[in-house]
């Protein structure tokens, strides 16, 4: 019972923890900081393999207490939640483990890891709340503690990229606040709740309900990077490698897209949405951002910039996956969640690798790159060809299912998106492949770092390996219990019940 | 009317000019004394107004002595600080110093301490 | 028992004032360490005897109204008097450090303080209209001494402006209960409200109030009479400052809210709530605009006080006319509101005071590269911020959320818009703040280290701050009755 209360309030602080005590520590505290980081990310993987765990066979954790007059604060482990947190805890494993590399020689690091763990702990926030009220309270908390990582280097390029972050991000939050007080003005306080709760909800009230969703959706759109409110996102690349993948793959715009999915399973309920003719709307917009972003994916000439239009396109596959209203669409959706997570790590990670043991930030200078880093090379080989959709890898199994899904609801135009999508996504893809391993190298690279034997340092290169592996396990072994895909199976089965 | 209601109206009229004062002097004397005046327009609204059947109320006296005290006690506040703040800038007036002609006086003053 | 309490609360500080006025700073310094920990005592005591039996009516000596003296101890005056306690002591300890016992005009620092201390004290229980001003000249006498220990002309002419400002109000206030007792024959609040549920409220009282509220606020800076406050709090010492923006602002501004909640109603009307409202949202809009302009950091504080001072005013449309339900939740709003803000923006001025000891500047641009230097103060600055920006989890939040939902809730939904703007407008001139420390730049690396304890105060100050989000059904539980006279 207690435990039952307990786990998910230590899921949280365990980050929370971290953060505290890195700030306090000094600078040079290298080895205490490192030890501190890891066993933190280590306690919290423990944390919610055993929730998982608990989840899976039936238990309930909570914990909750009254805030404010009329609102509660409450921390839930649901199976959706599960998927968010699961998701996060594994990577952030992964990415302290990348940043300590990453960050060996810079400065200000009790500063970035102390923001960093504050980061995961706010990710975890909104992985496990249990309401609105507790869902925003650490959605923005993400976005205050986001901005000084982004703004890590200090640089005028940063410092800009920073500031448009926040203009966004805040006032995004701004107009979810607002939509989520009127909601609660007009039903009061909604806990998630599976299935929803406007499936026989009171006619008169359709006119304010769609505004909010509406409004909601512009809210949560910002961070999930939906066109039109996708600009800080390309422009927050200009952080460190470790921040962007966090960023890209975890926290901030899954975030959103995590958001989407609450609101319109667990506030809304499917049924409801679909009937309010609200998710028609969102189907358009995501299908717009996923060629849009992949248009302009097409034309960057810097690696990381790339791959920051590829996010765009590609967190909207979950949205669109909502969308599809039906068992396999949704599915679909849900474990694009995981799979995108993984593989745009995967990138990101090789995207830093490249930039930290080589000095090359733009593609044309990425001829040959294959040869020196081989092992960096093949993940984001892999990382690609996921993303492209190739079977057997984890990209693929997102694809096949919505576009089953979609074909079952008879929306055939969301396959002719998906097709359009993975020619788009070949076409970015296959010109850095090509460079990678056909071309020659021509020029010296521009800035090279040696680490002993291994074409760079342990700490970068482990990450993209693990995770590109993660990405085949996740397509091979698809139906595996805890899979990705089965875990999205048992969010369905439970939670929407179609 | 009653000479008290009298003395009412007064307070008001010595409110209204000591308002008119304090809002258009310049000079930070000048306006102290017009907050004085509003001080005892204030006070003879006080005691006039206050009328219970014809007979004076003993209430707002007390209370008008008190605020005398008060307002003792803020002007002599406002001299401390008016006389230190010429001495420092030689001005007596609250304008921002347009240029560095004003006489600024050696740091000998200090002395003086804060005002109390 | 709580006589002993009621009579620490009033009367210790002005012992503490006459003692510290006769002694030189550093013994000045020690007589206010042992007054604020008993203050801090006493407070928590009453705190407690009011949490567990309720509110009282004390009457001074034994003196009945109106010679004698009227307290109302209920569950909101025994918050306030704690939060005086909290945050007077956390700035009087960090003005123990910061201030230069050198200088010898400083030791008059600590009589100001204490009588500081009893006029908010004085405030904060007071019955009746006439010490209420009393009171409210107590605050301001020692208020304007205090910024006037600067020392230089600027600070003095900042001092005489606000003392002229202060005085012009608490003349208006004072005709207003002229004129109240001319109509009513009473000073008490709980008498002139009783007399007018009694049907003896006429035409024409209306003045008396607009008057009363004019001046107070003219003393708690709304705009647009709000020219006085930011030279005021930009240039007093920052300990100094802490204790204006924090308390003293609020003294005036809770009268104003006990006069409206207890006449308003009947005297008030839609009109008069409205424009008050108007004021307060112009406050918050024009005000947050020229915090984002200033170039000094403390001058940006005192702007925003400015600016947050506003939000307090939406108290005034947000009670009137009104079902029960939502007025009470207004009303927390604006406790919560009261009470964060005078937590985080004290924080935020005693961490400006340090990041400036720290870069030698008071300029914003200056403060580059110090996040590497100073991240303790730079982050008490930054959590105060999320306080003021009305982030979740802080008490700022909390409030932001009750206002929102009162206003929802009473159909006045033009406020939203206002809450919602002013939350954006504060997140610019803080993230203004923190873009100009994350700066790299190469030439400044001469930062002075402030003590320790220096940096621990604000720290503390704004984690209360935050942690009023978690707590704020408890702490509103405690002031049970809001504005309603709880001994009654």
């Amino acid at each position: 019972m207690t435990l039952s209360v307990l786990m998910p309030v230590f899921a949280l602080m365990t980050s929370l923890l971290a953060s505290v005590i890195l700030f306090a520590l000094p600078e040079k505290g290298y080895r205490l900081r490192t030890i501190i980081n890891l066993a933190a990310a280590i306690l919290k993987i423990a944390l919610v393999g055993v929730m998982i765990w608990g989840v899976a066979h039936g238990r309930e954790y909570e914990a909750a207490f009254t805030m404010v007059p009329g609102v509660e604060f409450v921390l839930r482990a649901d199976a959706l939640s599960m998927l968010f947190a699961g998701l996060s805890a594994l990577l952030w494993l992964l990415t302290t483990i990348y940043a300590v590399g990453y960050l060996e020689d810079s400065p200000n690091r009790s500063r970035f890891f102390g923001f960093f763990s504050l980061c995961v702990a706010s990710t975890m926030g909104i992985a496990l709340a249990g309401n609105l009220f507790t869902f925003f309270l650490f959605y923005e908390m993400l976005t205050l503690s986001t901005y000084p990582l982004v703004v890590h280097r200090g640089t005028t390029k940063a410092l800009r990229a920073g500031r448009n972050y926040i203009i966004y991000t805040l006032t995004g939050g701004a107009v979810l606040l607002f939509a989520i007080a009127w909601l609660h003005g007009l039903v009061g306080d909604l806990r998630f709740q599976e299935g929803g709760y406007f499936s026989d909800v009171d006619p008169s009230l359709n006119g304010p309900l769609t505004i909010i969703f509406v409004l909601m959706m512009v809210g949560l759109g910002v961070k999930a990077a939906l066109v039109p409110f996708h600009g800080w996102l390309p422009q927050a690349m200009v952080a460190p490698a470790p921040v962007s993948a966090l960023l890209h793959a975890v926290a901030v715009v899954k975030a959103g897209a995590f958001g989407i999915i609450r609101v319109v399973f667990e506030i809304y309920g499917l049924e409801a949405a679909e009937a309010m003719g609200l998710l028609a709307g969102l189907s358009v917009v995501a299908a717009l951002t996923i060629i849009y972003g992949s248009t302009r994916a097409l034309y960057q000439v810097d690696l990381k910039r790339r791959l920051a239009f590829s996010t765009v396109s590609q967190v909207s596959y979950i949205v669109l996956g909502l969308c599809l209203f039906g068992p396999l669409g949704v599915i679909g959706g849900l474990v694009h969640l995981v799979h995108q997570g993984i593989m745009k790590i995967t990138l990101f990670f090789c995207a830093g690798n490249y930039a930290e043991t080589l000095g090359v930030h733009r593609i044309d200078e990425l001829d040959g790159a294959g040869k020196r880093m081989p092992g960096t090379s093949v993940a984001f080989t892999l990382g690609a060809f996921g993303m492209i959709g190739a079977p057997p890898l984890a990209g693929f199994i997102t694809k096949w299912t919505m576009g089953a899904g979609a074909l079952e609801v008879g929306m055939d135009w969301v396959v002719a998106v998906l097709v359009i999508s993975s020619l788009l996504n070949a076409a970015y893809f296959l010109p850095i492949l090509h460079r990678l391993w056909f071309a020659e190298q021509c020029e010296p690279w521009p800035h090279e770092r040696r680490w002993g034997r291994l074409e760079t340092s342990a700490w970068l290169l482990w990450p993209p390996l693990i995770t590109a592996t993660l990405m085949v396990l996740a397509g091979l072994l698809a139906n595996v219990p805890f899979s990705p895909l089965s875990w999205a199976e048992l969010i369905v089965l439970r939670e929407v019940a179609l | 009317m009653t000479p008290s209601l009298l003395y009412a109206f007064a307070g008001v009229a010595l409110c209204g000019i000591g308002l008119f004062g304090f809002l258009r002097l310049q000079h930070l004397l000048r306006k102290l004394m017009a907050f004085n005046l509003i001080g005892s327009g204030v006070f003879l609204v006080m005691v006039g107004l206050a009328q219970r059947n014809g007979q004076p109320d003993p209430v707002p006296q007390a209370l008008v002595l008190t605020g005398i005290v008060v307002a003792i006690a803020a002007t002599a506040l406002a001299v401390v600080l008016i006389r230190r703040y010429y001495h420092l800038s030689g001005q007596t007036t609250l304008a921002e110093p347009a240029a560095k002609s004003a006489r600024p006086k050696a740091r000998s003053v200090n002395r003086e301490g804060a005002p109390e | 028992m709580t006589l002993w309490l009621m009579a620490g609360l009033l009367f210790t500080p002005l012992a503490w004032a006459v003692l510290t006025l006769m002694v030189d700073f550093r013994k000045g310094r020690l007589v206010t360490w042992l007054g604020m920990a008993v203050q801090v005592l006493v407070s928590l005591g009453l705190w407690a005897a009011v949490a567990s039996d309720g509110g009282f009516l004390y009457l001074l000596g034994g003196w009945q109204a109106p010679l004698g003296i009227e307290l109302r101890v209920d569950g909101l005056a025994v918050t306030f008097v704690l939060l005086t306690a909290l945050v007077a002591a956390a700035c009087g300890w960090h003005a123990s450090i910061y201030l230069d016992p050198g200088k010898p005009w400083h030791r008059y620092f600590w009589p100001l303080f204490w009588f500081l201390w009893a006029g908010l004290n004085a405030v904060w229980l007071g019955g009746d209209l006439f010490n209420l001003y009393v009171g409210l000249e107590l605050i301001s006498l020692a208020a304007v001494g205090l910024v006037a220990l600067g020392g230089q002309a600027d600070a003095l002419r900042a001092a005489i402006r606000y003392l002229m400002a202060a005085l012009l109000g608490s003349l208006a206030y004072l005709l207003g209960v002229a004129l109240i007792y001319g109509q009513f024959g009473t000073l008490s609040l709980a008498g002139v409200t009783e007399l007018m549920n009694s049907g003896d409220a006429q035409s024409g009282q209306t003045f008396p109030l607009v008057l009363m509220l004019l001046g107070l606020a003219l003393k708690t800076a709304l705009f647009p009479m709000h020219g006085w406050l930011p030279p005021a709090h930009g240039i007093a010492k920052s300990p100094v400052s802490a204790l204006l923006s924090a308390l003293v602002v609020k003294a005036s501004f809770y009268i104003a809210a006990r006069l409206w909640l207890d006449l308003g109603g009947e005297l008030g009307g839609f009109a008069l709530a409205q424009l008050i409202g108007v004021l307060g949202s112009l406050a918050i809009i024009w005000g947050s605009w020229l915090a984002f302009r200033q170039t000094k950091l403390k001058q940006v504080v005192a702007y925003s006080s400015v600016a947050q001072i506003g939000y307090l005013f939406l108290l005034f449309p947000l009670t009137w006319g009104v079902t029960e339900a939502i007025s009470l939740q207004a009303q927390q709003g604006i406790t919560l509101q009261v009470i964060s803000h005078a937590l985080a923006k004290a924080a935020m001025f005693l961490a400006a005071g340090n990041l400036i000891m720290s870069v030698g500047s008071n300029r914003v641009d200056a403060l580059a590269g110090v996040s590497r230097f100073l991240p303790f103060s730079l982050f008490s600055f930054g959590l105060a911020g999320v306080s003021l920006m009305g982030l979740p989890p802080t008490g700022g939040f909390a409030a932001k959320w009750l206002l929102l939902q009162a206003s929802l809730a009473s159909g006045q939904w033009w406020w939203l818009a206002v809450l919602l703007a002013g939350g954006l407008l504060s997140a610019a001139y803080v993230f203004r703040v923190y873009r100009a420390s994350f700066i790299e730049s190469t030439d400044t690396d001469q930062f002075y280290h402030p003590s320790r304890s220096l940096e621990v105060i604000p720290m503390i100050l704004a984690l209360m701050s935050l942690g009023l989000g978690l707590v704020a059904e408890p702490v509103l539980s405690v002031m049970s009755l809001p504005f309603e006279g709880g001994g009654q």
